[in-house]
């Protein structure tokens, strides 16, 4: 009995992998999987997209403007005569970039934060209460000061636009990333006292170890839920900053300057609504329906099932 | 017995009540929607035209320009001209005759005082009153009487309806202003957002930059006027959509400043809720371009100030380079794409009144790129490795900021296109309208401090006569930190020459050489290209249909005549 139990587990550790099992749960989340179907089809449209179809979603022509779409307009042109296509491909690569740097800066800044006030009992009090603070600091009066202190500041030293990316990015890095925080915390605060940390621990492990060692792999599955959630809020704030006319200059597409560009011509050309509007919230739900197949993937519990 | 004569006397002061309620106030309340909202009632301290519209239904010139453009009494009883010796037979002094009667709407007389204190507030040396080219030339104000104001120049004035004529130049209340001279004007908050006027309507609450709450004057001139009884001047939001509040939805009777698409407009407009008016007279869409340099890397001392042209702009003060970028543009293109039935394509940064408008410019109607480019090539500015022109290692690079409008932001683009052919290298910027036209000193994004080495908007000026407009180009008008960057030279114009034609022209009777003397200022501003004129425009505002009386001008505020509006079914 006990031999065959430990024959199939060694059989399976030869066939089977935390990864493997991971992969094979996700695969049977159906929405995961459109939703990465979607995500990636995006990604690699917008990504190859302006490759092939290379034309400058700046250049304005104006005896085509207001195209309705056509295979010349693919998603026909704005009141100036420039190519609605274009625009969506070279946007979303400024969108999707901002949406995935601040989400890595956000997870990053979260978890480190998360790990620290989980861990040590002293760093708990000083970082939850900082946590708080930036809960309650409202975001967009917050950007609005921001962008207009340094926006000037980074000019000259990145560019109009790379200084304004790195300024947003980092704004909405800043601001999103206490959610993480506290779960990570949590997360540590319960897995801290779990048998397997007091062993590590009595045998004289160092914190760092037993932080990397034996903490992270078991809150990577909330960390990665709230990184595919990141992602999906970073490009909602992003589209709401340029929505509001603020964030990169108005010669640089992004989906959130596109929709509210053409917001005016809702009744006259509604392709100039409907076609950013769409790949925001295809993108924000493609992403959304994979974090939830990755969280039920990491999960043990539910994976056995 | 007791009780019937009770009775009796509610049903008195109920009849009474209605019979006065039937005319003024009658009609409820006014829906104005201007989509930038006004940061202050006192036009003394912004230059902005929201700012002197909405306080325009408050405070009142002596006299108006209607919408023809003719100058008409308001305060006075009639219009003083040399004939009816109101004006002195050399020409150096006006005498106002103030109409008998008039009230502030605090229920204190408004006599002549006010007037000469308001002439003191606008001068006070270290008050940079934004108005002040109104009392250029005028050497005194004085009090004959309580109802008589005699202003006096230094030299004879042809045109003597300037101090106290038009919106931008109305009378502030003694009583109330008294404490706010000089540089303490922008501390009195309680003065600059509710001033006492002899307006129609009179500040209940006033929200910076939000909502103005307004109710009939009770002690307004005429007892049957204003028709409304109470005014809701919202502000902010964008053109786009103040035009659908009006022409679409209907929640508002009055938008402004209508610079949306032709496209949109003519469609809005179908929905037939409401009419757009446009009314053409001296709006120029142009660009200034900054004389001063304004390197981000300056310090606040520095950046874009004058400093006697120890600053000045690395290329846009050679007028070859502006000479070029006039060139390229296809004003045409602009108007077709932008404006349709709301603007004209115009070479002059004063277009009308005929009697000075120039012709000498008509050539910047027709693009030339290749023009553009020899005139490039042959001032030495020639195309670098990246297609950037440049010249002893200066880069033709400009950034370019105007507020955020989509016409605006399309002519940008336009623009951009074009100079980016021609080799100039153009990064876009725009600024929320309420914080460009803000006037606020601490911003660094206004208008007026023009932190950027091109800008575009719109200017015009009220009344007839454009000297005081003319004037705006002084040397002295430059803005900078000394004066809390108030100040109408925004390009930071400066030329000895053109501030010694201001002068002749401010001493010249003669209409017909005073007509040359505008067109030579014209010219040499235009010449200069220290501004390029794009698109005459049409001030456009749209009313809805149940909207009577409206007057649509654009020789003086918009709501110069509210006192007269009313409800038609």
């Amino acid at each position: 009995m006990t031999d065959a139990v430990a024959d199939t587990a060694i059989q399976e550790t030869q066939h089977r992998s935390l990864w493997g099992d991971v992969w094979v749960q996700y695969r049977s989340h159906t929405g995961a999987m459109i939703g990465t179907v979607i995500f990636v089809a995006i990604c690699l449209l917008v990504l190859l997209g302006p490759i092939f179809y290379d034309v400058d979603p700046n250049f304005t022509n104006v005896r085509d403007r207001n195209a309705p779409m056509s295979w010349a307009y693919p998603m026909g042109s704005d009141n100036l005569g420039r190519d609605m296509f274009a625009a969506i491909l070279h946007g979303g690569r400024i969108s999707l970039a901002v949406g995935l740097t601040a989400m890595l800066l956000s997870l990053f800044v979260g978890t480190f934060i998360g790990l620290l006030a989980g861990y040590f009992k002293w760093l708990d009090g000083p970082l939850m209460r900082l946590t708080d603070l930036f809960l309650a600091l409202p975001l967009l009066p917050l950007l609005l000061v921001v962008v207009m202190l340094f926006r000037d500041v980074l000019r000259p030293i990145f560019g109009p636009e790379l200084g304004i990316f790195l300024l947003i990015v980092f704004l909405i890095g800043i601001t999103s990333w206490m959610q993480t925080a506290r779960i990570v915390r949590g997360d540590v605060l319960a897995l801290k006292e779990r048998e397997f940390v007091l062993a590590a621990r009595s045998i004289g492990t160092p914190p760092r170890r037993i932080i990397m060692r034996h903490l992270m792999p078991n809150i990577l599955s909330p960390i990665m839920v709230s990184a595919t959630l990141g992602v999906a809020n970073a490009i909602i704030t992003e589209s709401a900053l340029s929505f509001l006319g603020l964030g990169f200059p108005s010669d640089v597409p992004t989906w959130g300057r596109l929709l509210f560009d053409g917001k005016d011509f809702l009744t006259l050309t509604p392709a100039r609504v409907i076609w950013p509007g769409l790949m925001i919230s295809l993108t924000v739900l493609s992403v959304n329906f994979m974090g939830d197949g990755l969280r039920d993937a990491l999960d043990p519990r539910i994976r056995g099932r | 017995m007791r009780l019937t004569h009770l009775l009796g006397t509610a049903v008195v002061l109920a009849l009474g009540a209605s019979a006065a309620m039937a005319e003024r106030g009658a009609d409820g309340q006014l829906n104005i929607i201007y989509w930038q909202a006004p940061s202050t009632m006192n036009p003394f301290l912004s230059g902005g035209t929201k700012e002197v519209e909405a306080a325009s239904m408050v405070l009142e010139p002596l006299a108006s320009y209607d919408q023809d453009g003719n100058i008409v009494p308001r305060l006075v009883e009639q219009l003083p001209t040399v004939e009816n010796g109101g004006v002195a037979a050399d020409l150096t002094s006006i005498t106002w005759k103030i109409k008998p009667g008039i009230l502030w709407s605090d229920g204190t007389p408004f006599t002549a005082n006010d007037a000469v204190f308001t002439w003191q507030y606008c001068t006070h040396p270290e008050g940079g009153c934004s108005q002040s080219s109104y009392f250029d030339g005028v050497t005194s104000v004085e009090a004959v009487d309580d109802l008589t104001v005699k202003v006096i120049f230094a030299e004879p004035k042809p045109y003597p309806y300037t101090a106290f004529a038009g919106s931008e130049s109305p009378v502030l209340q003694a009583a109330q202003f008294a404490d706010c001279l000089g540089a303490k004007a922008p501390e009195c908050t309680d003065a600059n957002f509710g001033p006492i006027g002899t307006g129609p309507f009179v500040v209940t609450d006033f929200k910076p930059n939000d909502v103005i709450s307004l109710e009939a004057n009770p002690n307004y001139r005429e007892a049957d006027k204003p028709a409304f009884g109470s005014v809701l001047f919202k502000g902010g939001g964008d053109a786009a959509s103040a035009a659908r509040s009006v022409l679409e939805t209907g929640e508002f009777d009055y938008a402004w400043n209508l610079q949306i698409e032709p496209e949109i407009l003519t469609q809005m407009e179908a929905a037939g809720k409401g009419s757009v008016v446009v009314s053409f007279q001296t709006s120029v869409e142009r660009l200034h371009l900054n004389q001063t340099n304004a390197d981000s890397g300056l310090s606040a001392e520095e950046r874009s100030v004058y400093n006697d042209g120890n600053n000045p702009h690395p290329f846009l003060t050679d007028p070859e380079v502006g000479k070029a970028l006039s060139m390229a543009i296809d004003r045409e293109l602009l108007v077709e794409v932008g404006y349709g039935k709301t603007g004209q394509v115009t070479c002059n940064v004063l277009p009308a009144p005929e009697l000075y408008a120039s012709t000498a410019n008509d050539g910047c109607k027709t693009q030339d790129l290749e023009g553009a480019k020899a005139v490039l090539d042959a001032a030495g500015w020639v195309p670098g490795g990246d297609g950037v022109r440049e010249k002893d290692g200066v880069r033709l690079s400009v950034l370019y900021q105007t507020s955020t409008n989509s016409v605006r932001q399309g002519t940008q683009a336009l623009i951009k296109q074009w100079w980016n052919e021609l080799g100039v290298e153009v990064e876009l910027r725009n600024i929320d309208a309420s914080v460009f036209f803000g006037g606020d000193p601490a911003s660094p994004d206004t208008f007026q401090k023009f932190y950027a080495d091109i800008e575009m908007y719109t200017n015009n000026f009220s009344g007839a006569d454009p000297e005081a407009y003319m004037a705006n180009w002084r040397c002295s008008e430059i803005p900078g930190p000394g004066t809390q960057w108030q100040g109408s030279n925004i390009q930071r114009f400066c030329k000895p020459e053109y501030d010694a034609l201001v002068d002749e022209m401010a001493k010249t009777a003669d209409l017909a050489t005073r007509g040359e003397l505008a067109k030579a200022m014209n010219d040499m501003i235009i010449q200069e290209y220290s501004i390029i004129p794009l698109i005459h425009r049409g001030g456009t505002s749209a009313h809805a249909n149940t909207l009577g009386g409206v007057k649509m001008t654009d020789w003086d505020s918009e709501l110069w005549n509210i006192a007269d509006w009313h409800r038609v079914e």
